[in-house]
């Protein structure tokens, strides 16, 4: 029967034609699509990868932020105890010189006031002095007239001066 | 899934305008054997090979038959002397002369005659010597098609990934197709391997795909019956077995040859059992897929003829409606035989590679 009895030109031809068909399509075909495949499934993987990969990092440096930002606070309230007792220390001090200095100005007044009043007291002794002798010389001069003359004058000069 | 789903999708799509082609074969047909009926000559005609493509054939005004016909290459080897000819040389009988000898083609075959053109015949057919044909006969034209489009679609389709990684519409598909034959590999080759033979079962399943399809196209250019062809099957068999002796591991032939784990009497019972299964394996994919696409041919071809037959208007409309439904299986049978040739292919090279200890 034809059917089943193979003809030696078409199995040659099928053979030869299947072989150049089979090397095509491997180099030109079947190797590009899969490697293409392959090499697209590798990419996923690998972005997926990353993305994990960036995932973790954000919470990593989310996590980072959280403690910057914590140790800020802790440094800044830090900073402002310090400031504070700076503040203080200022401020204690300044009063401390303000005490000595007022006490200085203090000193230095009495100082003054004590050397203004021995000047005065001195003055005043030379004033005494001075007004005695021209007293003495005025009762000498008026001398003898009335007892009551005397004492009228002596009142009078005694009034006039005034010790101050 | 949704792969397998895609590909039952796509072979629906093919199947529609096939249907209508159907149709129009029947056309074709009721004008080609209006007077005689040789219900089996048509049927032999149209599965079996031929040195020229007749397209179609009708009846003139005058009452004449005229035949459109392509003719073909005919080209032999006999005792060297190579003989190159149109097919049309050889009409009705002729005598072709080609250095002193003489060819005369008979029922579709070249036979070597005397310079009358004699045919001896016996119980068994013509006895003339035949010289080696190697014409480019229909079913060669057909499979330089296949592959032409073969090449145009998957080289199309390998170029479009040097534009994206993500290839869109038809190159979508063939994909999703490659894929599922890679997929076959995998599984019965194991990853490892699968790569050197994924080409080879890539190449097996569309080229019979392909050819089961151009079979079915019933007008040209399609209409032949390669995959039908014990030559074509035989081949693509051989090619299966040549794989897997080529590339056995030692753990397989030791299998088959020694049979281990068994005791010393019976491997003379089992020893010749494995070798001759080692032969039985890719025979049954030859015999497979031969009887499949001849058989779903010859059915549709019955069922057409049943017009002729009956000689009935009326057995049309069952006739093509039946051949239809026949036609539809016919289409779906055409991928699932490709997918049956590359999974056997695969599970036997599968087989053959395994470097697996056998327990013993």
């Amino acid at each position: 029967m034809d059917l089943l009895s193979p003809e030696p030109g078409l199995v040659i031809w099928s053979g030869l034609t299947f072989i150049i068909l089979f090397l095509l399509l491997r180099k030109f075909a079947w190797r590009p699509i899969l490697d293409a495949i392959k090499a697209r499934e590798h990419k996923i993987e690998e972005a997926l990868a990353s993305a994990q990969k960036a995932s973790e990092e954000y919470k990593r440096i989310e996590e980072a932020k959280a403690n910057m930002v914590a140790d800020a606070k802790q440094e800044r309230d830090l900073m402002l105890k310090e400031a504070r007792a700076v503040k203080d220390s200022i401020l204690a001090e300044a009063k401390e010189n303000a005490v000595v200095e007022a006490q200085k100005i203090v000193a230095a007044a009495k100082l003054q006031i004590e050397k203004e009043k021995a000047d005065a007291i001195s003055e005043l002794k030379l004033q005494v002095a001075k007004m005695s002798v021209e007293i003495a010389g005025k009762l000498l001069s008026e001398n003898l007239k009335s007892d009551e003359r005397q004492e009228e004058i002596i009142e009078k000069y005694l009034n006039e001066c005034n010790f101050n | 899934m949704n792969r397998i789903k895609l590909f039952v999708f796509a072979i629906a799509a093919l199947a529609c305008p096939a249907s209508v082609m159907a149709a129009h074969e029947m056309q074709t047909d009721s004008t080609e054997a209006k007077e005689e009926i040789d219900v089996n000559e048509i049927i032999g005609h149209h599965i079996a090979d031929a040195h020229s493509w007749n397209i179609f054939g009708y009846t003139n005004s005058d009452g004449e038959k005229v035949e459109l016909t392509i003719p073909l290459p005919v080209i032999t080897y006999y005792k060297g002397d190579v003989l190159v000819r149109l097919s049309s040389a050889f009409e009705e009988e002729a005598v072709v002369e080609h250095n002193g000898l003489y060819y005369k083609m008979h029922h579709g075959k070249i036979y070597m005659t005397n310079a009358a053109g004699d045919i001896e015949t016996d119980e068994n057919g013509p006895i003339n010597e035949r010289p080696l044909d190697i014409s480019i006969t229909r079913n060669v034209v057909s499979m330089f098609m296949s592959v032409a489009l073969l090449l145009l679609i998957f080289i199309g389709a390998a170029r479009a990934y040097r534009k994206s990684s993500v290839p869109r519409g038809g190159n979508a598909m063939v994909e999703t197709l490659v894929l599922f034959v890679k997929d076959i590999a995998d599984e019965q080759i194991g990853k490892e391997k699968s790569d050197k033979f994924a080409p080879y079962i890539l190449t097996l399943f569309f080229f019979i795909w392909i050819n089961n399809i151009i079979g079915l196209i019933p007008f040209f250019p399609g209409g032949s019956n390669l995959s039908g062809n014990i030559s074509f099957t035989g081949i693509l068999a051989v090619f299966t077995f040549l794989t897997t002796a080529i590339f056995a591991s030692k753990s397989y032939w030791k299998h088959n040859l020694t049979v281990p784990g068994i005791p010393f009497p019976m491997k003379f019972l089992l020893v010749p059992i494995e070798i001759v299964s080692m032969f039985t394996k890719p025979f049954t994919l030859l015999i497979r897929l031969l009887a499949n696409v001849t058989g779903g041919h010859i059915i549709i071809l019955s069922l057409l003829s049943m017009i002729f037959i009956t000689q009935s208007y009326v057995m049309t409309i069952p006739s093509v409606l039946l051949s239809l439904v026949i036609f539809v299986l016919e289409l779906i049978f055409g991928a699932l035989q490709a997918y049956i040739f590359a999974l056997l292919s695969s599970l036997y090279i599968g087989l053959a590679v395994k470097d697996e200890e056998h327990e013993d």
